[in-house]
């Protein structure tokens, strides 16, 4: 049964993947709509992550950039600074792979050290916590000149492409919901549900914690180097806070705990903007409404306020797609 | 359950749609980008409205090869991975046969590798990173680079201020301020004076006071302040507060109406190297000013003038092109030997501009033409 | 060079401070009766910035810069602060109360970001800085080796008469008791009578109009203001509430003028410390100290 499951989801992943790329080399979707795709599917490597820290370990991160930030630099500067990697090298791909998974490991170092502090701190001060950590993060390569400064690592190659991409971010929500419908997982639900209680009936809470964290800086930081790698640039300010409040939303948005509606999320917010984009302009230039694209923040932020207003749980709460469950509950 | 995948599927379905099908344009469209979100929307809003009114004066003369332009226009929000989404759909979606922007380095580094794997040409306007047009021959841009600013400040500062001691203060956070407070260091060093002072500062703190005591600790002659205009404006009026009597110098960022009415007196006296003086009497300059000043009820800033200069830069490569094709345009921009705004442009063999620089005064609470430093 | 410490750099950090402590009372008072971390709050001192804003353009027919108008313009700014406070927690934060801690916690991050976009969007006020008039004429003194302006002088007497109010109001007045009895327990309070929303509106109101205070302070100060400039005051401010003890009246004041001074100072010595110190006292009093120099150490009820 498990087996066919997880087929059952590959599967569909991989129907979407040539329908894409079918239709970009006929011509029919644009460069434009690539762009879109990349970008959802990064989005979703973040906000499946994020979503192991806050939804399903119960953990609090304001700073889930700031282990994208890890990632990025790490891995850009083993391709662009210490091995010069070059796109046409076939076996420079494998550097680049090896120099994205670096990046990961680095990245969940810092979600090491990061998850520490989770064993004393609770919700709020915790968020507060991991958004320092993203500011230092940030202050700290703003200073460093080996990796560019506030100018940013300029120069990476281009090794990110739709393929490299998809096929992380599969990875990214095989293994994590693999890891989620464990027994791994069902500690650090129980974690969040009530933590005395999980420490009482004997769950290691400081490990699970820990873990978490640990786990979701590591696809962060796979994310951070993917994106940077695709811009060609890694620049400090794209790491802000910002930038991880946006993540947020696509978790909250998508329901906290859930991964599809993450998935959903992360792919209907990243179009969203390109809708409103499309549709702001229209209404500026062909209507004459003097708005322009500055409001589409408004309209997130008015989005992110009457979900929490109005279905806390996010579009799918709980509840998870049926091709993304392993194992049908019991009881 | 079932609700949630007609969701979805509807969701994919009218996300598709409106990349489905190609533009047919009769007129010429031009790209634009700026940041109009986010913290550098100040610089967007005058960038973009220096486009608008370069198409919008180029399409009451008749427009160009015979078309009218239309400016498709989008937000970078000053971040690169937005930029790429957007240059990318000012190519594809739009069919922009050109494009110009954007203001900050780290996007148009992000946006110049999809200009130039298209062959679009592309005019940075207010990229000061030297990086941006070694990506390619697409790549051009309307500005200095920050090496030039910084050396003929220097120069202007210990020849004609004569001053021997000088301090730099700059945001950290930004490329810009930081480069050129660097190249302004290297200069005046090598003439021979002292840099008694170099102290960043966050982006967007408001209190520059542990910076200023600190330096003017060591008696500087002069303060160099390599910020924006309203990052300089409170730095000169707390630097005034704690005493500092001497001149100060920074480079194109404080141009702009707000410099003067943020700082009041306090910029008294001080300097900056600048494209381009408003009292030029030369006819592009003047016109523009009045154009400006006309439609948008504020004085021009540099940021308004070099995306103006940027989109005439474009209209008359294409023009003398005569055609719409990347690399005819492209050789064209090469060509370029034109009186703009900023001054007269010309690139070099890095896509550069090679034009001078004039120092400004402030004086009487105006801003006042001093003289020109020839590159 | 300079000392760290010289006397001018204590006075650049003691009036940082002032504006820090009046930022951080909102702060604290809100954490100390509904255990929130009310993200906008720095944002409500940006309101209160643009009402003394305007203000001063609405009156300044009728009056002089001076005293006079700068009473005037600073009950406006925190009318302005106090309304943005009120209504923020009627429509984001009551409906939400008695969910989970972290959903009004996210709401807050997303009244934040409204206000902040907002802001910059609307084509009155726009992103782009503006100077901000001297609502008072301001004069120099010089003594000591120290420069200081009236304005100074105005930035701790402000503060420091607005937090002495505060301190009456908690410890003598009748509202004042209940608000301790609230931050007690809500229950018990509601059972004493009290009108629980009435008393956790008041709390909004006053940290509202101390961040309106502080609002036309900073302005004054720094002259600039912007739609963002909420930002890093709010979020250093939030961790001199932290640094004094979360909930602790006299501990926001001492840990705002701690934050000003260890951030004047620090940067004195290094602007990268400068820019990094406050975080990096943050993430040291939480693992060192989570309940803060005057915080009282109490147990996540479960």
């Amino acid at each position: 049964m498990g087996t066919l499951k997880k087929m059952k989801l590959v599967l569909a992943a991989l129907t979407f993947y040539a329908v894409v790329q079918v239709l970009n080399l006929a011509g029919i979707l644009n460069g434009y709509f690539m762009v879109i795709i990349n970008r959802s599917l990064i989005a979703v490597i973040f906000a499946v992550s994020l979503n192991l820290i806050n939804g399903i370990t119960g953990q609090f991160s304001l700073g889930h950039m700031g282990f994208a930030a890890v990632g990025a630099y790490v891995s850009g500067t083993l391709t662009t600074l210490f091995f010069h990697l070059n796109l046409n090298h076939p076996f420079d791909n494998l550097g680049f792979l090896a120099a994205i998974l670096l990046g990961g490991l680095m990245a969940s170092l810092a979600g090491f050290l990061i998850g520490f502090p989770s064993l004393r701190l609770k919700g709020d001060y915790l968020a507060i916590v991991t958004l320092g950590f993203g500011e230092i993060i940030r202050t700290i390569l703003n200073n460093i000149s080996y990796v560019g400064g506030p100018r940013g690592l300029l120069g990476i190659p281009k090794f990110s492409n739709f393929t490299v991409i998809f096929l992380f971010a599969l990875a990214t929500i095989v293994l994590i919901r693999n890891l989620v419908q464990s027994s791994i997982g069902r500690s650090m639900l129980s974690i969040r549900e009530n933590e005395l209680a999980s420490e009482l009936v004997g769950v290691d809470t400081t490990r699970y914690k820990v873990l978490g964290f640990v786990v979701g800086a590591f696809f962060a930081g796979i994310g951070g180097g993917l994106l940077a790698h695709l811009l060609q640039i890694a620049h400090p300010t794209q790491y802000g806070f910002y930038a991880s409040a946006l993540i947020l939303i696509m978790v909250y948005v998508g329901g906290i705990g859930s991964l599809t509606g993450s998935i959903i999320a992360a792919f209907s917010l990243t179009f969203l903007t390109e809708g409103l984009r499309v549709g702001i302009d229209w209404l500026r230039d062909t209507v004459g409404v003097p708005i322009g694209t500055e409001w589409t923040m408004v309209i997130y932020a008015v989005l992110l306020i009457l979900i929490m207003l109005f279905k806390t749980e996010g579009l799918m709460g709980m509840r998870e797609a049926k091709i993304l469950i392993i194992k049908e509950k019991e009881g | 359950m079932k609700k949630t995948y007609l969701f979805t599927l509807g969701l994919a379905v009218g996300a598709i749609l409106p990349f489905i099908g190609c533009n047919k344009n009769k007129d010429i469209v031009i790209g634009g980008v700026a940041p109009l979100t986010g913290e550098a929307a100040t610089f967007g809003t005058s960038t973009k409205q220096g486009y608008d009114l370069a198409v919008a004066e180029w399409n009451a003369k008749g427009g160009v090869l015979g078309k009218q332009i239309k400016l498709a226009f989008a937000d970078d929000k000053g971040d690169p991975a937005e930029g790429a989404t957007v240059y990318t759909k000012l190519i594809e979606q739009d069919k922009a046969i050109a494009i110009l922007g954007t203001v900050m380095s780290k996007v148009s580094l992000a946006g110049a590798p999809i200009c130039q794997a298209a062959k679009i040409p592309m005019i940075a306007t207010a990229s000061t990173n030297p990086k941006v047009t070694d990506v390619g021959p697409f790549i051009f841009r309307a500005c200095y680079i920050d090496p030039f600013q910084g050396t003929v400040g220097a120069k202007f500062a210990f020849d004609e201020l004569k001053a021997r001691k000088a301090a730099c203060l700059f945001d950290v956070g930004n490329d810009y301020p930081k480069g050129l407070s660097e190249f302004f260091k290297a200069k005046f060093t090598a003439l021979g004076g002292e840099v008694v002072g170099f102290e960043g500062h966050a982006t967007g703190t408001s209190d520059f006071k542990a910076q200023l005591t600190k330096v003017l600790a060591a008696k500087p002659d002069l303060l160099y302040i390599s910020d924006y205009y309203s990052d300089v404006a409170i730095m000169a009026k707390q630097a005034r507060e704690l005493g500092f009597k001497g001149p100060m110098l920074g480079g194109d960022g404080w141009d702009s109406p707000k410099l003067i009415e943020i700082a009041g007196s306090a910029v008294e006296g001080c300097f900056f190297t600048n494209h381009y003086a408003k009292e030029d009497k030369a006819p592009v300059v003047q016109e523009f000013v009045m154009k400006y000043t006309d439609k948008y009820k504020a004085a021009p800033d540099a940021l308004a003038a070099l995306a103006y200069d940027a989109a005439n830069i474009m209209l008359d490569a294409i023009t003398r092109a005569g055609a719409t094709d990347g690399a005819a345009i492209q050789a064209a921009l090469g060509k370029t030997d034109l009186r703009v705004v900023t001054g007269q442009v010309k690139f070099d063999e890095k896509r550069n501009p090679v034009k001078s620089a004039v120092i400004i005064e402030i004086k009487g609470g105006h801003e006042v033409y001093k003289t020109t430093i020839a590159p | 060079m300079g000392s760290i410490f010289s006397p001018q750099q204590i006075v650049n950090g003691l009036q940082l401070g002032a504006i820090y402590a009046l930022i951080a009372l909102g702060y604290t008072m809100v954490y100390g009766i509904v255990r929130l971390i009310n993200f906008a709050h720095g944002d409500f001192f940006m309101v209160g910035a643009y009402a003394a804003f305007g203000s001063f353009f609405m009156f300044n027919f009728l009056l002089p810069p001076g005293n006079g108008l700068a009473f005037i313009v600073l009950i406006l700014a925190m009318a302005a602060g106090a309304a943005i406070a009120v209504i923020t927690d009627y429509f984001a934060y009551k409906p939400l109360r008695y969910k989970p801690k972290l959903s009004s916690l996210v709401t807050a991050i997303g009244v934040s970001m409204l206000l902040e976009y907002a802001f910059s969007a609307i084509p009155v006020i726009g992103p782009s800085p503006r100077g901000f008039p001297e609502v008072l004429p301001k004069q120099m003194f010089h003594f000591a080796q120290v420069d200081i302006s009236n304005y100074v002088i105005v930035d701790l007497a402000v503060a420091g008469v607005l937090m002495i109010g505060l301190t009456f109001l908690i410890q003598r007045t009748a509202l004042g008791r209940a608000m301790r009895a609230v931050s007690q327990d809500k229950d018990a309070a509601k059972l004493m009578g009290i009108n629980v929303d009435r008393i956790i509106s008041l709390t909004f109101l006053i940290g509202g109009a101390f961040a309106g205070a502080a609002g036309l302070l900073a302005g004054l100060t720094y002259p600039r203001i912007q739609p963002y400039m909420g930002i890093l005051p709010g979020l250093k401010a939030f961790i001199a509430a932290v640094l004094g003890g979360i909930g602790s009246i006299p501990g926001a004041v001492l840990g705002a003028f701690i934050m000003g001074i260890a951030e004047t100072c620090a940067t004195a010595y290094n602007s990268l410390l400068g820019e990094g110190i406050a975080f990096v006292i943050l993430i040291v009093v939480l693992l060192l100290r989570p309940s803060g120099i005057f915080g009282e150490k109490t147990a996540d009820k479960i």
